[in-house]
């Protein structure tokens, strides 16, 4: 299996603050790999790096091979990497039905065609009603997404960013704000929809992460300390020190 | 040469303070509360004729005083009882209800004032020749507007930067809502910033009145100069309204100026098309320049010369 | 074959609708008016098309109206001198495509950005070629403007759209196919994602889409059809002039579009008949009328910001429902002392205008409501300050029986709905 994200060497700086120095990492097609570290490390700016919002000071971000660092969000996408945000970022008047249906469009080859009425396109309804099935919201068709619990909304983000099919899905705190089962019931929506796809994802519910994981990275101060699978990262002792507090006596 | 040269700079200078006295209330209200104030030149405007009338009363000096302090006060109960409603629906709602105030205040100005001009004229203390120059006089007038623009810049520095509502205003202007949490009454003090800001444009307009002609139509022709300032100097930057100002104002000075036409310029190369356009002089072209050069910024910088902000 | 019907019968309606409408309304100053407002359906809409569905607040649209104008009215003139046999009904295509053109143009500068400084971008332009207006003479005709005489084109089946009745049914039948056009846009691909630009610009370049590109898109069709509207005009009043693409004719599209309602397709079809009777009306009436508009304008900014189309829908489910009943009550007695206050407002801004405009040169008899006042006396002044003040209060006393109202209302409402989810219960 092949690599299907790489950071070469990353840096980014605002002005004279350095925030990411020096990052590289290499995620392999299918895996599940999160990324995790303490406030301030800079996990979003990590993935604003990768999905396009900002353009590295120095360094390289490959997607399949094909650089992408620079690039504008949707020309990432278009090459297959997809991301959420850890704020609610979707449509919030249009319906549930119509967020998705928003996400399907590009990737169906529909992009800006004004000529097509939606309504006799059958393979945007199929998918997205398929979409809202899997993503649990099919009862809620078409209640506006403002006014959706916050847990559904979350679903919804995680809808709106698979609804392209792209073979990278990247999460940013997918599980933030939630309780015990809510998280739960995200995790088992996210495992389900990123089967076979390659998963990045940032958070900070342990055992989200240990449940999801094959292999977690630890970002501390804008530099990866560890790289590794989820048994080892427990008893890094640098890990412990830096992210969990003092290492602990066990 | 040299005289139009002298001279143009002197009137150019004058114009962009003028248009910075403008410019700068603007922009504090757009950095503090986000509102782009449609009105603004009204009340501009709205600080002339009031000028005018209290000078017919009291005289110009009451004028200069009173007039500035009612258009504060309208600004203040505009805010209060307008914009502070439509915070909550989002600033496209208040960018429109100020754009239906500036209409409003033009008409209800044409029906107490009438659409011709009024005779606001220099007061008798100020109306003497200040020095003369390569035979031509300039006046003193000019002289006083140009040191109470400055006077204005100065007291606004010095209360932004060295008293302590303007350390809290400073503040708001990037963080409101911390300055909330506290304990400051942060609409008192919205309220407060778009008076403040809209008697700077009555004043400007107090002084302007007998300068330049008072019509009914001044706020309309200057407005869009206006916005062209804020944006060519880069939204939410005084240092760029400053620069933009002063820009435009000696560029538009020195266009009216030279009186020549473009086929006196380009003479032998200029070709049979637009017939028209080669007749023109520089100085009708005067008006267009502006825009023009909105649309060059925009097209190669964006954010403006000196923006960090965009909405 | 039933739904199918159901999607038509609305454009049935329209289409008789502008068939019948100068069979019931046939003076000639009747059909001019309906005339002007299918002109301006057509510019409401485009310019809707940039506010309500992509959010791009333009304050100089009217360039594209009177840029298409102008050029098609100097094609007609072209065409008449040239004897080329085109008719007066292709006429309004030229208008569009010049206007496509210009959209194009500027389009290209105007939408790298969304948000304020696209507003500022219109503004600067509208300027641009306003003030530009008075520079190329020979183009915009300086003061007087370009003439043209539509009966000098090649006949079309025999008509040479000599009578306003002809033009109406030529402004008719383009206005329907722009409604048409402009509906069928909103049900694109391309439509909705104008849409999801309006609500979350950052989300949608996630989602494969350039937030620039649809707003360049979106903005070209706006001034294609804008530049419909302008080739109509010039056709019908066979003048165009430099007022016609000023900050003024984009200060009164954007009233139409927000007074009709932003948020609804129909909206700005609603608002432009509106404003456009308002505007010929009225300016018979009273002198006051632009300061009229503009406090409407302010009004519906403050208290009905969904225009009257958004209003209309709020009773919709109500409506359906047969719960609309329940509010009769309540509004019937607030209308009484909103009316009260109109009245009021209206008769101090008239006794305003009387003793301050035109008191000096036509003295101060007036009338008012019918009545002969004197606009120089205390007692009108004393009624009107009275009934505006009283209007006002009671306005604001009886107010909370309209929101208790809709309260029930909508908990019956709620309920209704709640049953025809879980019918099990």
């Amino acid at each position: 299996m092949g690599v299907a994200l790489a950071l070469v060497d990353l840096y980014k700086s605002f002005a004279l603050t350095q925030i990411i120095r020096g990052v590289s990492l290499e995620i392999a097609a299918g895996e599940r790999h999160a990324i995790i570290g303490p406030n301030g490390a800079g996990k979003s700016t990590l993935f604003h790096l990768i999905s396009g919002c900002l353009a590295p000071t120095s360094g390289e971000v490959r997607l399949n091979c094909e650089r992408i660092d620079g690039l504008p969000p949707y020309e990432i996408y278009r090459r297959g990497l997809s991301r959420s945000f850890q704020i609610t970022n979707i449509f919030p008047r249009m319906s549930v039905y119509e967020n998705l249906r928003c996400a399907t469009l590009w990737s169906l080859g529909h992009k800006y065609a004004f000529w097509t009425p939606l309504d006799r396109l059958r393979d945007v309804r199929e998918r997205t009603d398929w979409l809202m099935e899997r993503i649990g919201l099919t009862a809620r068709r078409d209640v506006q997404a403002a006014v959706l619990t916050y847990a559904e909304q979350r679903a919804l983000e995680i809808g709106v960013t698979i609804g392209g099919g792209a073979s990278v899905v990247m999460l940013d705190e997918p599980t933030a704000g939630m309780n015990a089962g809510e998280s739960q019931q995200a995790v088992a929506l996210i495992r389900q929809v990123t089967e076979g796809k390659t998963l990045v994802i940032v958070e900070h519910d342990m055992d989200v992460v240990f449940n999801l994981a094959d292999r977690i990275s630890v970002l501390v101060y804008g530099r990866i300390i560890a790289t590794d699978t989820p048994a080892r990262i427990r008893e890094n002792d640098e890990v412990r020190e830096a992210y969990l507090g003092q290492a602990s006596g066990a | 040469m040299l005289q139009i040269v002298v001279f143009s700079t002197l009137n150019g200078v004058l114009y962009g303070m003028l248009l910075f006295m403008l410019a700068s209330g603007l922009t504090l209200v757009f950095s503090m509360m986000g509102v782009l104030n449609f009105a603004h030149a009204s009340f501009y405007m709205l600080g002339a004729y009031l000028g005018f009338e209290i000078s017919r009363h009291l005289g110009f000096w009451s004028g200069f005083i009173i007039a500035p302090l009612c258009v504060g006060g309208i600004g203040a109960l505009v805010e209060r009882f307008g914009l502070r409603q439509l915070h909550r629906l989002g600033h496209v709602s208040e960018l429109l209800f100020t754009f239906g105030l500036a209409f409003v205040i033009e008409e209800v100005v044409q029906m107490i004032w009438g659409k011709l001009p009024v005779d606001y004229n220099v007061p008798p203390s100020l109306d003497f020749v200040a020095f003369r120059l390569f035979d031509t006089t300039y006046p003193a007038y000019r002289m006083f507007m140009l040191l109470t623009a400055v006077t204005m810049f100065a007291v606004l520095l010095i209360v932004l930067t060295r008293t302590r509502i303007g350390l809290i205003i400073q503040a708001a202007l990037t963080h409101p809502d911390m300055v909330a949490m506290l304990g400051h009454n942060v609409p008192r003090l919205f309220m407060v910033v778009f008076g403040a800001g809209s008697a700077l444009a009555g004043l400007a307009g107090v002084i302007a009145g007998p300068a330049l002609v008072t019509q009914p139509s001044m706020a309309a022709l200057l407005g869009p100069i206006l916005f062209v300032v804020i944006v060519v100097g880069g939204l939410g930057s005084l240092t760029g309204a400053f620069v933009a100002s002063l820009i435009i104002g000696l560029v538009q000075t020195f266009a009216v100026a030279l009186n020549i036409s473009f086929s006196e310029l380009f003479g032998p190369i200029a070709p049979p098309l637009f017939g028209d356009l080669w007749q023109v002089t520089i100085a009708q072209v005067a008006p267009v320049i502006p825009y023009l050069l909105l649309v060059t910024v925009l097209i190669f910088r964006p954010t403006g010369l000196i923006g960090k902000r965009e909405t | 074959m039933t739904s199918s019907l159901r999607f038509l019968w609305p454009w049935l309606a329209l289409a008789m609708l502008f068939a019948g409408a100068p069979q019931i309304y046939t003076s000639g100053s009747a059909l001019t008016m309906m005339s002007v407002m299918g002109e301006m359906i057509i510019f409401a809409l485009s310019f809707n098309m940039l506010l309500g569905q992509t959010g791009l607040l333009s304050f100089g649209h009217a360039v594209y109206f009177g840029l298409g104008g102008f050029v098609a009215i100097h094609a007609m003139n072209a065409f008449i001198r040239a004897k080329v046999g085109v008719p007066v009904v292709v006429i309004p295509l030229v208008g569009g495509t010049a206007g496509l053109g210009f959209g194009f143009l500027f389009g290209l500068i105007s939408t790298k950005r969304a948000g304020l400084v696209f507003s500022m971008i219109s503004l600067g332009l509208g300027e641009l070629v306003s003030s530009s207006s008075f520079i190329l003479r020979s183009f915009f005709g300086g003061e007087e403007g370009i003439t043209t005489n539509r009966t000098k084109l090649a006949p079309f089946f025999g008509h040479k759209f000599g009578s306003q009745i002809e033009v109406y049914y030529l402004v008719a039948v383009w206005c329907f196919f722009c409604i048409a056009a402009m509906y069928a846009l909103t049900r694109t691909p391309f439509g909705r994602m104008c849409n999801a630009v309006r609500e979350n610009g950052e989300r949608v370049e996630y989602v494969g889409y350039s937030a620039q590109t649809i707003r360049f898109i979106a903005f070209s069709f706006s001034a294609f059809f804008a530049g419909i509207a302008g080739g109509l005009t010039a056709v019908n009043f066979e003048i165009m002039n430099a007022q016609q693409l000023g900050a003024q004719q984009s200060g009164v599209v954007l009233l139409m579009s927000y007074i009709g309602g932003i948020g609804y397709f129909a909206g700005p079809i609603l608002g432009a008949i509106v404003i456009t009777f308002l505007q010929i009306t009225l300016s018979d009436v009273t002198n006051a009328w632009q300061l009229y508009f503009g406090l409407l304008f302010i009004g519906f900014v403050l208290f009905a910001p969904g225009g009257l189309a958004g209003w209309l829908m709020l009773h919709r489910d109500a409506a359906l429902n047969r719960e609309l009943w329940r509010l009769a009550p309540a509004y019937g007695m607030v209308a009484p002392a909103l009316a009260a206050s109109f009245a009021g407002a209206v008769m101090l801004i008239e006794l305003a205008e009387r003793q301050l405009a035109l008191a000096r040169s036509e003295g101060s008899a007036m009338r008012l409501f019918g009545f002969e006042v004197d606009a120089a006396s205390m007692g009108p002044w004393l009624i009107g300050l009275v009934l505006f003040c009283c209007g006002v209060g009671l306005t604001w006393l009886i107010w909370p029986k309209v929101t208790g109202a809709w309260g029930v209302v909508n908990v019956r409402l709620r309920a209704r709905s709640q049953a025809w989810a879980s019918p099990s219960r």
